[in-house]
């Protein structure tokens, strides 16, 4: 390329400094990257992960004090809430990614043939995924409400009993799922469709020459080649799902009692209502090395259907 | 090949779709303001605005946040609408006393989106002719406000000069921490402005230590709201004790049409303020007087009983995830009797355009238990001074305006009711109310506890701990466990709360 050497056009001039140019040119690109990343992710880690071993409420008179290891042995071996946000989380997750997935390969295969007014179904699918979470949560707490909302005042009039919904310890986390299936389960779609409208035509061919029936086409064809896709797409929601926060705190505040408290709202709670921002950050590390720890999970199975694909 | 085409143009549809999403952020960024005060503490009339207009219409998605900022307006004009057409003539100079000594200082204060902020907006054109000043106002809804100064104070960032703060939340911890500037001297020095003035109650909110830490602007107490059609055909009269608010829930609950006895909020920590008017007219209370916790007394218990027994057996469906705006929502509907919370709050219910029951509503003082009527009086705001501002003299000329007399008595003619005494004992001062309010507020005042949360330092905390067994009792499991364990957590939480305090 005719940038590689920049200093055939002003031999004469600062030749030191356009030599040293040229010789990190490589540095310099990405120099503006590596400042961004370095700011904006190295430096809020790191910062976390000493705080995390201090106890600190903001206080301009006293500065962080050192804890040592008290932060973490709190949470996990003395706080039950702890314990119980993270099954909460887990629960929430897996939940609504399977849900996701499953109706998520349902609408991509209804999609995947051609039909009228495709593109305007599409579209129309896709909606909930472009609206903000919390504006979200803000509609569906109103038809969540029991006595006003709408999805009672459906439920009467298909005769059964109005249901509490938000405000039963039962429901409440269920229904946070709902949600979250109903916004997310189009992504899932739109991957899983993209991954379908690329797999080769001439298996299916061939697999019609030997008279495969459609649900055998599905299972030994459609499911296996589409694995990659389905991989990625999971772990993408996954991560995605595990951090869900908006619609949570819009819509319970965790809340009844402590019934939809995921490790996010109590990381919330900790550091803005009670102000430990020690132990808040406590709980985001051991948070954080949950979700890198799924993710070089799914990484490895991703190898390993990667192979077969 | 057919496929081929078939991706690029669901390419094409994700890329638009993502530039669709980015035209959405600052709709977005809005949006996310409504959010919190869905569950917030007390306090804004704008959520109420965005829960109705959302229950009328299920308002789309991205749109709320827009309806949230219309429905704002309208709250602000309906409630203003009756009085300030008369106030706006004869309140007299707002701005006399107001010096050019701090002509063209510039001031950053950061409000929250309360009925106060719109009323002090319409008067500052004034002071900033007057002053010479430039007044530059920021406002939040009220959870991201505490987010946004705990940010910037921690940060030691002197972004703000002055701010709006919830003095029982917040006020000992940012006190503590060296946020808040010491006012003492400025307020008990400027003697015209009268710092006497204020009520009692509402000076020793805002007292810490000795220390004047804020000047109060925003007052408030727990009184009854109910419906006068309901309680006249069953023949009941406004509970004035607490058996006879339990009688008139019982008898005014009728689940098969839709009709409930009463709503409260139900939320753990929202709970607990409307809860404390139960705990102090039982006989109970938050701590000892030697700083230990007060709530194993059989008083608290059955304080903690009445409350969860009221919602559980007279309340709708789904208490437990509701806080103000959302138990505001269905006695606007007409679905309860009654509706217990902040008097603050009035104009929510008064509005045609929110409540279908706005000519129906009466006005009753927190009924009396063993111990009498003993509602909280507190006072939910005040404006601070940041302890890194610059201006801090320039910041003051601001405050000491923004509640001098003739400000709150226009304030409070809009129907915002401010912490002085002369504007509350003056006729003028209680135009702004209807009648009956008027009464029950002033009433409640004298009677009144000037806590409506347990006074620590760390309050978020002792909140959850106070407001577990109000859940537990709206569930109708074991209260007497629930309480037992309160108390000893309480206790835990108050040693440790005492620490922090050094």
């Amino acid at each position: 390329m005719a940038v590689s050497n920049p200093a055939e056009y002003s031999p004469k001039r600062n030749t030191s400094f356009v030599d040293w140019l040229n010789r990190h040119i490589k540095l310099i690109f990405i120099l503006p990257s590596l400042i961004f990343v370095l700011a904006m992710m190295v430096f809020p880690i790191g910062y976390t992960v000493w705080l995390s071993f201090n106890e600190w409420n903001g206080s301009a008179r006293q500065s962080p004090q050192g804890v040592g290891l008290s932060n973490y042995t709190n949470l996990l071996t003395a706080d039950p809430r702890f314990w119980d946000s993270v099954l909460r989380t887990f629960l929430f997750s897996f939940g609504a990614v399977v849900a996701e997935l499953l109706l998520g390969l349902g609408i991509a295969l209804l999609l995947q043939g051609k039909f009228f007014g495709q593109n305007f179904i599409k579209t129309l699918i896709l909606l909930p995924m472009v609206a903000t979470p919390v504006a979200i949560g803000m509609a569906w707490l109103l038809m969540f409400e029991p006595t006003i909302g709408l999805l009672n005042a459906l439920l009467r009039d298909i005769g059964i009993a109005p249901q509490p919904w938000l405000g039963s310890e039962q429901q409440a986390l269920w229904s946070l799922v709902m949600v979250d299936v109903w916004q997310w389960t189009p992504m899932m779609a739109l991957i899983l469709l993209a991954g379908l409208t690329v797999l080769p035509e001439e298996p299916y061919e061939a697999a019609r020459v030997d008279g495969a029936s459609p649900r055998q086409r599905f299972f030994y064809l459609t499911l296996p080649l589409l694995m990659p896709t389905i991989v990625v797409a999971t772990l993408l929601r996954s991560i995605d799902a595990l951090k869900t926060f908006d619609i949570i705190y819009t819509m319970t505040r965790g809340g009844p009692g402590y019934a939809t408290e995921t490790i996010n709202t109590y990381g919330y709670v900790q550091s803005f209502e009670y102000f430990k921002l020690g132990q808040a950050s406590s709980l985001l590390v051991i948070f954080f090395a949950m979700v890198l720890g799924i993710s070089l999970l799914f990484i490895q199975v991703r190898r390993r259907w990667g192979v077969q694909a | 090949m057919n496929r081929k085409s078939n991706t690029l143009g669901l390419a094409t549809l994700m890329l638009l779709l993502c530039g669709l999403v980015a035209a959405c952020g600052d709709t977005g960024a809005s949006t996310t303001n409504t959010a919190p005060t869905g569950g917030a503490v007390s306090g804004t009339t704008t959520t109420a605005a965005a829960t109705n207009a959302g229950a009328a219409t299920t308002a789309a998605g991205t749109t709320t946040g827009t309806t949230a900022a219309a429905g704002a307006a309208t709250t602000a004009a309906a409630a203003g609408a009756a009085t300030t057409a008369a106030a706006a003539g004869q309140t007299g100079n707002v701005v006399a006393g107001v010096s050019k000594n701090f002509s063209g200082k510039q001031l950053r204060i950061i409000t929250a989106n309360h009925p106060w902020n719109e009323g002090i907006k319409k008067v500052l054109p004034q002071f900033e002719q007057a002053s010479g000043m430039k007044i530059t106002v920021e406002n939040y809804f009220e959870d991201q406000l505490s987010q946004k100064l705990q940010i910037g104070l921690t940060s030691g960032s002197s972004g703000a000069d002055v701010f709006m703060f919830r003095p029982l939340q917040e006020g000992k911890l940012f006190a503590n921490n060296g946020w808040l500037n010491d006012l003492s001297a400025k307020a008990q020095g400027a003697s015209e402005w009268n710092w006497s003035d204020f009520q009692d109650a509402a000076r020793s909110t805002v007292t810490f230590d000795n220390k004047v830490y804020g000047i109060p602007i925003v007052t408030e107490r727990e009184i009854v709201y109910y419906r006068k059609d309901l309680f006249e055909q069953a023949g009941l009269k406004a509970p004035t004790t607490l058996e006879e608010l339990t009688e008139a829930a019982k008898k005014l609950t009728d689940p098969a049409k839709g009709q409930y006895g009463l709503v409260m909020r139900g939320q753990r920590s929202p709970a607990v303020t409307q809860f404390s008017s139960f705990l102090y007219s039982s006989g109970g209370t938050w701590t000892t007087s030697d700083g230990k916790s007060a709530l194993g007394t059989p008083e608290a218990l059955s304080a903690y009983k009445l409350y969860g027994d009221l919602l559980k057996n007279y309340g709708p469906q789904g208490t437990l995830n509701m806080s103000w705006p959302q138990a505001v929502a269905i006695f606007q509907q007409g679905k309860a009797a009654m509706w217990i919370d902040a008097d603050s709050l009035y104009t929510n219910v008064l509005d045609p355009a929110k409540s279908i029951i706005a000519d129906k509503v009466g006005y009753a003082q927190f009924p009396a238990g063993k111990a009498g009527s003993k509602p909280y009086n507190i006072t939910s705001w005040a404006l601070g001074m940041n302890a890194a501002s610059g201006n801090q003299d320039a910041a003051w000329e601001f405050i000491r305006w923004a509640t001098s007399a003739p400000v709150v008595m226009q304030l409070q003619q809009s129907g915002l009711p401010g912490a002085r005494s002369t504007v509350w004992n003056s006729p003028d001062g209680l135009k702004g109310f209807p009648e009956e309010y008027a009464k029950v507020a002033q009433s409640s005042a004298k009677a009144g506890v000037g806590f409506d949360r347990p006074p620590v330092v760390n309050v978020g905390e002792a909140r959850d701990i106070v407001g577990n067994p109000i859940v537990i009792s709206i569930q109708g499991g074991d209260v007497a466990g629930a309480v037992k364990e309160a108390d000893q957590k309480f206790n835990a939480f108050l040693d440790k709360d005492k620490n922090a305090k050094s």
